[in-house]
């Protein structure tokens, strides 16, 4: 049943992250990471993560896809052109990642780590729920857990200030922004195409 | 399944992602395969937390995929912004960085 399970899910999130890479459309690549996030929510659970898993599900494909969306949507989706600027790239770029992937898994199977071929230790029903998961975060890395909510403040600043209204006025040496009577919306809009 | 195996499966997401970085020129693309390897990482970390058995290696999955949503918080902002300027929306067109 395991076995059952991992192999569907591995297949799930490899056909997402090759769908992300192959699909032309970016509204289809962002479908396809969704598949792919799902798929290793499904992998987090077998590894008894369940907080993890539930966060993926929550925060990644709900909350950032849903960005990402409307970003595509706004930006519109535009195919590539097929113009290469260094020659042999598309080759080339599959061999460099083979390497990558066979220098990984040498690294990491080589490593004589003996708990790799096992099934790690027996958990209690306890091991990475919620409440485990909150301890951590609340009695050993609380530290971290602030600093990691400082940063998402200054993430969010940081985007108020870079998709502003004011660095384009000021910034832009062109001037082809039309004057914003249209409500601060660029009158490009219509060009947006619904995704499909 | 034996650890080996997620292990595996991570180090071939990560590849995976990175052939999507290097053949794809849209941003948003670009920031979706820097999704895929930040995501094989991830995979890594609970792997080898499920290995040794305790429970820290699952907390820094959760500090990567924070770090993951500040990364696309300003990188979708960068590309707004891109497109409100009316530049090209293609990494090698926009080169005015390159040394």
């Amino acid at each position: 049943m395991e076995e059952v399970l991992f192999f569907a899910a591995a297949l799930g999130a490899l056909g997402g992250a090759i769908g992300v890479i192959a699909l032309r459309n970016p509204f289809y690549s962002v479908l396809a990471l969704i598949v792919h996030l799902f798929s290793l929510a499904v992998l987090f659970l077998l590894l008894s993560a369940a907080f993890v898993a539930a966060a993926q599900v929550v925060v990644y494909a709900g909350a950032v896809m849903v960005l990402y969306v409307f970003v595509v949507a706004y930006v519109g989706g535009g195919e590539e052109s097929a113009w290469e600027p260094i020659p042999g790239q598309r080759l080339l770029a599959p061999l460099f990642a083979a390497a990558l992937f066979v220098e990984l898994a040498l690294a990491v199977l080589g490593s004589s780590l003996l708990a790799l071929g096992t099934d790690g230790p027996k958990v209690g029903a306890g091991f990475g729920d919620p409440a485990a998961i909150g301890y951590l975060l609340l009695e050993k890395f609380l530290i971290p857990f602030e600093a990691s909510s400082i940063l998402l403040l200054l993430a969010a600043v940081g985007a108020v200030v870079l998709a502003s209204k004011r660095g384009v006025a000021e910034g832009s040496a062109e001037p082809v922004q039309a004057p914003s009577s249209n409500g601060g919306r660029p009158s490009r809009e219509e060009e947006v195409p619904a995704p499909r | 399944m034996t650890i080996e195996w997620y292990i595996v499966l991570s180090s071939l997401l990560f590849a995976v992602g990175a052939i999507g970085i290097l053949i794809r020129r849209s941003p948003v693309v670009i920031l979706l395969c820097l999704e895929l390897m930040l995501n094989a990482g991830n995979l890594a970390l609970v792997a080898f937390s499920r290995m040794v058995g305790n429970q820290e290696g699952q907390v820094f999955a959760l500090v990567v995929m924070v770090i993951a949503a500040c990364e696309v918080v300003v990188g979708l902002g960068l590309i707004v912004a891109i497109f409100r300027r009316r530049l090209p929306l293609d990494v090698d067109e926009l080169r005015e960085l390159r040394g």
